[in-house]
């Protein structure tokens, strides 16, 4: 398709695109900030606002007991209320909630809480949360083959340990939302939201109404990676309640610091693992355990753990396996969705294994990679049973390798190395099977909208909601398509409960496969009575018409623009609005015996990286990245290479410059961009190649054949992890084993240096 | 109070009269909350990710001087006689800038949240003149450091930049053609007024009788530490005393082989000064906070705040700088070292200010050894872990001497005294690097923060020292010692 750019790129340069905190105030429009708890666990024992009512500016201020609802907002399971009743179990929990005259009187307000706690010691490690048993769901297993006698007959064993940190979304626009009650008593809120539905349901719930008195708008997120799927309700849920009790508009903005502190993030991970394997590097047996640290409450838990299972094989068979999936519990904010969704953590742990076995047998990781890929020489069973079929790993490696120069430079690092003692490189290329659709079957649907109008003008609304991703473009290039109209007589308006109801999350990398397929139905009905029509008004045969952006043409008798074919269908009474509805066939999965087919089909890709590593402060460098991603048929290549180098770029923030450092007492110390470190401009690759697989068709049944691409190529970033490996082996001869964890900061670096020559 | 005057800048090409403005206001909650230009963007509030950038246009010399700052932590009444260019100005009616229409060319946006902040970050970098080909990647790098992205992964931005600079090396637009006319109406802006409660003296002597006045407001030039006061710390400020109009501050100069550089200069300014003259401190100031930070921090702020991990502090403790505070009618020289007492703690009187930082032209020449090494957790725009500066003074008569002071060790930047003394002849081959750098262990006890351990940090100090120690014995030619050196793959 042709070069078409973001909807809203016009909008983001000239500063003109709307976001929530945007919106023209109300003559009476007042703010929100919440007030925390200061501790991480313990039960509040006496809560004093007399200084915060007495505030500046202040018009409202609320606790647990004036939820006039439900008082929890878990999205799945409950467990996260939404202002703490009598215990609090992490540092920053909402307590209280305040509403002045100005965002700033709001959170001066707020600091003047006094709030008596008798504290308990908080759980904060692994270590402890073990010891105490303390989940927040059931450990869940998957298993195939028979992994001791396997193991115990292997040539090679090896077992260990690698420590995965967690990640801050760090969308640039923080939480946000608006509410503005109505004449019902029921209410409008503009969030910035992954899950406008979800957010209609629990303000619902909180005021105790039905779901037909709440409307929930998203136009546009800045940003959103997962950190909008359920953490934007609260915003959402406070501001309701304010709105209605005191009649004026309500903004809830987060600051940076509370946005930082008060909600979740990507699960950290520890993961234990024993591997069997042959001489030539073929994993025979492989046992993991994954444990999730999941903070306070289930969250998304369940299903995150879930998926960090579903990827600990990456792309590799494993003959014999049990992987055991743990949820603990911490004093934590509770972790949450976050692009891959605990698949990037599953991923790690394989990659990981694979380079342990290179390392243990001196080859080549990439030669143990390819050994142990799915296919006819290993086998294409997943732990979960569903087969791998119309897998393009192996295409994809074999000509990244050839396009990267991979062996030949693989032989310049070692050459390098050698004549360098301050300074060493690593290379590694990883590959990246995904699987897409969400693993809670009944999210797997999408619905679409579309309203032609008189004058040949085309209103579209999805479930989907934008947060940057391209998802609206996307969706309208596939609507224009369909129709032949032009994408430029199309709009795309805001995700809006009201007019496509009952929505999944964007998530999962589902937005275009569902919504986009939803809409093309949408338009298909549309155009089959535009048709109908047409060949009763021309008494022509349906072959005789055709569809562009300038109009219909129908062979020999007639062409009407776009508003002449709307205007002559409307006065012929045809119904110029249609509803589309798509739900992914051939998907199931039975979590009791661990079996199915959860996944519509996989996403792949790979890269190489190149870096260099200090070895006396541990500081790196990337050097030169080579992507090859398959998109399937691709809707929109510039969308889906943006999605490639940014969801690269922020897996590569994961595991190296990206740290969340708690203190024993369970307090975020990196709470500001201050001391928690994105990927910045100068970290991104001086050589930076990006291609899409050429001829590349989904095999399934996909919207125009594409792939979904918002998740996978994160996990692309493992090579550079892996490429950081390499460079702390190089440092001495025949030294230990490289365990590095993640994130691999400068000091886990030098460790790491230390490590090995030990 | 003193008596009540008008704020008066141009908005865009608006002259723009405000009587009534809080002094503690920022630039950024003016755009947003008085003048609903809400395309300017809050994304941290504390300076670290752009979103908030605009440009601040001034007169300088007869021509315009266009700098990017952060808005969130600009204080309003710093405008005064200046023009604010925000990223709803860029456009000439429904013709998009060309540094608007090269993002949108080359992709540049994804979110758009942070995007407004880019373009303000690309329109400054597009009033550089002549940049050579050969410094353009460094140069984008540097202009758009400050400003972070969580959705693209910077390559279409960075593209952005290359095209929008093939254009401006031949085009002109809006800003450059009426360029005069904008210098006419900010010379008609009454120099000395400004808004209630934010006093901007014009020269020492008027500023050390509004200390006097006002001994509690304080005393702010870039206001990018002080800002957070207000942002994050939620002060508020009914006085605030700006030397940022005081000429005598705001000067470098050399005279007699020593180099005096005024409290008032920004890190800008002295990046373009004494950037020059030694390749490490180049790139130490490079990576003093953003181009946005470095159009505003100061000098004096940096050293007044006397910040553990203040990136000036090491450089110039190991050039032997001399700090010169003032008073009304008196003056002080101390040596830098001694300038700090304890965390957070200087030897600075109520009613004195730091006027300028003084040190000798020879130390940077002659037959010494200058080396910094800033490390910290990402290259650009972070705060030193361990930040160290070595001078090596080689002597016939004792072999030489070791000047080494440390950021991010201690309380204080701090000199190292038990290795300067362990270290008398670096260049000998009977000197042991490793085994000196032990004495480090001695000097410093460092705690573990966000950032890093505290072991780490003696780690890396001792590695800095060997890093040092091999620097100096290697020639010219030898192996690449530092990451900046490696070319990409």
């Amino acid at each position: 398709m042709a070069d078409v750019g973001h909807e809203s790129a016009v909008k983001h340069v000239t500063g003109a695109a709307i976001y929530v905190d945007d919106i023209t105030p109300a003559v009476e429009q007042c703010y929100v900030a919440i007030g925390g708890s200061s501790i991480a666990f313990g039960e509040i024992t006496h809560i004093d606002l007399k200084e915060v009512r007495a505030s500046d500016g202040v018009v409202d201020v609320i606790v647990a007991a004036d939820v006039p609802g439900h008082k929890d907002i878990g999205p799945v399971f409950s467990g996260d209320p939404l202002l703490a009743e009598s215990w609090v179990e992490f540092v920053g929990q909402p307590v209280f909630a305040v509403l002045a005259r100005t965002h700033q009187q709001a959170r001066r307000a707020a600091k003047k809480a006094v709030i008596a706690y008798r504290e308990q010691p908080p759980v904060l490690t692994l270590a402890d949360a073990k010891a105490g048993d303390l989940t927040v769901r059931p450990p869940h297993t998957m298993q195939r083959g028979e992994v001791e006698e396997v193991m115990s007959g292997a040539a090679h064993q090896i077992s260990s340990t690698v420590v995965v940190g967690g990640q801050e979304h760090f969308y640039l626009e923080g939480q946000v939302a608006r509410a503005v009650a109505d004449e019902d008593g029921g209410v409008l809120v503009n969030t910035s939201n992954q899950n406008p539905t979800e957010a209609q349901k629990l303000v619902a719930e909180v005021l105790g109404l039905p779901m037909h008195a709440v409307v929930v708008e998203t136009r546009r997120m800045g940003g959103g990676f997962g950190g909008k799927e359920t953490q934007a309700n609260a915003c959402c849920c406070l501001a309701a309640i304010f709105a209605v009790r005191n009649r004026c508009a309500v903004v809830c903005r987060l600051s940076r610091v509370d946005d930082m502190t008060m909600t979740g993030k990507r699960h950290p991970f520890e993961h234990h693992y024993r591997v069997g394997f042959s001489n030539d590097g073929a994993i025979e047996a492989l046992d993991f355990e994954l444990n999730g640290l999941c903070g306070m409450s289930p969250d998304l838990s369940d299903a995150i753990v879930d998926r960090a299972m579903f990827h600990c094989d990456n792309a590799y068979f494993l003959p014999h396996v049990k992987i055991v999936g743990n949820r603990y519990k911490t004093h934590t904010v509770s972790h949450t969705a976050f692009r891959g969704f605990g698949g990037p953590q599953g991923m790690l742990a394989i990659e990981t294994v694979i380079d342990e076995i290179a390392f243990a047998l001196g080859i080549d990781p990439l030669d143990v990679r390819k050994r142990n890929l799915y296919g006819p020489r290993t086998g294409v069973v997943t732990p979960y049973y569903q087969e791998v079929v119309n897998d393009t790993v192996p295409r994809i490696i074999e000509s990244l390798e050839s396009t990267s120069d991979y062996r030949s430079r693989r032989k310049s690092v070692a050459a390098f190395n050698r004549s360098h003692s301050t300074l060493k490189k690593g290379i590694a290329l990883t590959p990246v099977k995904f699987g897409i659709s969400f693993t809670a079957t009944h999210l797997n649907q999408g619905a679409a909208l579309i309203h032609l109008y008189t004058d040949g003008s085309l209103h579209l609304n999805h479930g989907g909601t934008e947060m940057g991703q391209g998802l609206f473009i996307k969706v309208a290039q596939i609507v224009s398509a369909e129709l032949g109209i032009s994408v430029d007589d199309i709009k795309v308006s805001a995700t809006r409960t009201d007019k496509v109801p009952n929505t999944s999350p964007t998530a999962a990398s589902s937005g275009t496969d569902i919504n986009g397929m939803a809409a093309k139905i949408a338009a298909q009905s549309l155009k089959e009575r535009l048709i109908t029509h047409l060949c009763e008004a021309y008494s022509c045969v349906e072959s005789a018409i055709t569809f562009d952006a300038s109009g219909v043409h129908i062979d020999g008798e007639a062409d009407l623009s776009w508003q002449e074919l709307a205007t002559t269908a409307w006065l012929a009474r045809v119904s110029l609005s249609a509803t589309g509805y798509y739900r992914t066939p051939d998907i199931y999965y039975d979590r009791d015996k661990a079996r199915g087919h959860p996944f519509l089909y996989y996403a792949n890709g790979a890269a190489v990286s190149e870096v260099v590593i200090d070895t006396l402060t541990g500081e790196y460098k990337l050097l030169r990245v080579d992507i090859l991603h398959d998109v399937g048929n691709s809707v929109n290549p510039q969308v889906d290479i943006g999605q490639i180098e940014g969801g690269f770029i922020q897996g590569v923030g994961w595991l190296t410059t990206e740290e969340l450092k708690w203190d024993s007492n369970g307090k975020l110390l990196t709470d500001s961009p201050a001391t928690y470190k994105i990927p910045a401009i100068g970290d991104a690759p001086a050589v930076f190649n990006v291609s899409l697989l050429d001829d590349s068709s989904n095999a399934q049944n996909t919207v125009m054949r594409s792939k979904a691409v918002g998740e996978p190529p994160l996990m692309l970033a493992l090579s550079t992890w892996s490429a950081i490996r390499q460079a702390v082996a190089a440092c001495v001869e025949n030294g230990r084993f490289p365990a590095l964890n993640a994130p691999a900061t400068p000091e886990e670096i030098l460790r790491c240096i230390r490590l090995v020559s030990s | 109070m003193p008596e009540t005057v008008v704020l008066r800048f141009l908005l865009n090409q608006t002259l723009v009269e405000e009587p009534d403005l809080p002094p503690d206001l920022t630039v950024l909650d003016y755009l947003r909350e008085h003048r609903r230009l809400t395309g300017t963007k809050e994304g941290c509030a504390s300076g670290d990710c752009g979103a908030c950038t605009v440009v601040i246009a001034s007169e300088v010399n007869g021509s315009l001087q266009y700098k990017s700052i952060n808005s969130c932590i600009a204080l309003v009444g710093d405008l005064h006689g200046r023009q604010l260019i925000t990223v709803e100005h860029l456009a000439d009616g429904d013709k998009l800038h060309m540094v608007q229409q090269s993002m949108v060319d080359y992709h540049g946006s994804q979110c758009g949240f942070c995007t407004p902040g880019f373009v303000m970050s690309l329109f400054a970098l597009s009033k550089e003149r002549a940049v050579q080909e050969e410094s353009r990647r460094s140069l984008i790098m540097s202009y758009l450091g400050g400003n972070l992205c969580r959705c693209t992964g910077y390559r279409p931005i960075i593209d952005a930049a290359n095209s929008m600079l093939d254009q401006t090396a031949v085009q002109q637009d809006q800003f450059d053609q009426c360029e005069t006319q904008t210098i006419e109406l900010l010379q008609s802006i009454n120099s000395q007024q400004s808004s209630s409660g934010f006093l901007r003296p014009e020269s020492l002597n008027q500023l050390f009788e509004l200390k006097a006045q006002f001994p509690a407001a304080p005393v702010v030039s870039g206001c990018t530490d002080f800002g957070l006061e207000i942002t994050q710390r939620l002060q508020s400020f009914e006085t605030i005393i700006s030397t940022t109009s005081v000429a005598e501050l705001n000067t470098i100069s050399l005279q007699e082989g020593v180099w005096r550089i005024g409290a008032g200069c920004t890190i800008g300014h002295l990046l373009t000064t004494l950037g020059p003259l030694h390749n490490d401190i180049r790139e130490l100031l490079q990576r003093y906070g953003s181009t946005q930070v470095r159009n505003a921090a100061t000098v004096g702020g940096n050293l007044g705040n006397a910040s553990p991990i203040g990136d000036l502090p090491p450089l110039l403790i190991a050039l032997n700088a001399r700090v010169v505070l003032k008073s009304s009618g008196a003056e002080r020289v101390l040596p830098l070292a001694q300038f700090f007492i304890d965390y957070k703690k200087t030897q600075l009187a109520q009613n004195e200010i730091i006027s300028a930082v003084l040190f000798d032209e020879q130390r940077l020449q002659g037959d010494g050894e200058f080396r910094i090494y800033k490390v910290s957790k990402r290259i650009d725009d972070d705060i030193s872990t361990v930040c160290a500066a070595f001078h090596w003074q080689p002597s016939n008569t004792d072999g030489g001497r070791l000047t080494a002071a440390f950021g991010g060790m201690a309380a204080i930047p701090k000199r190292a005294a038990t290795l300067e003394s362990a270290a008398k002849d670096i260049l000998a081959g009977t000197f042991d690097p490793v085994d000196a750098a032990l004495a480090l262990e001695k000097d410093f006890t460092p705690i573990g923060d966000a950032r890093a351990s505290a072991a780490y940090r003696i780690e890396v100090a001792k590695n800095l020292f060997v890093r040092f120690v091999l620097e100096c014995r290697a020639g010219e030619a030898d192996q690449p010692l530092k990451l900046s050196d490696v070319a990409h793959g």
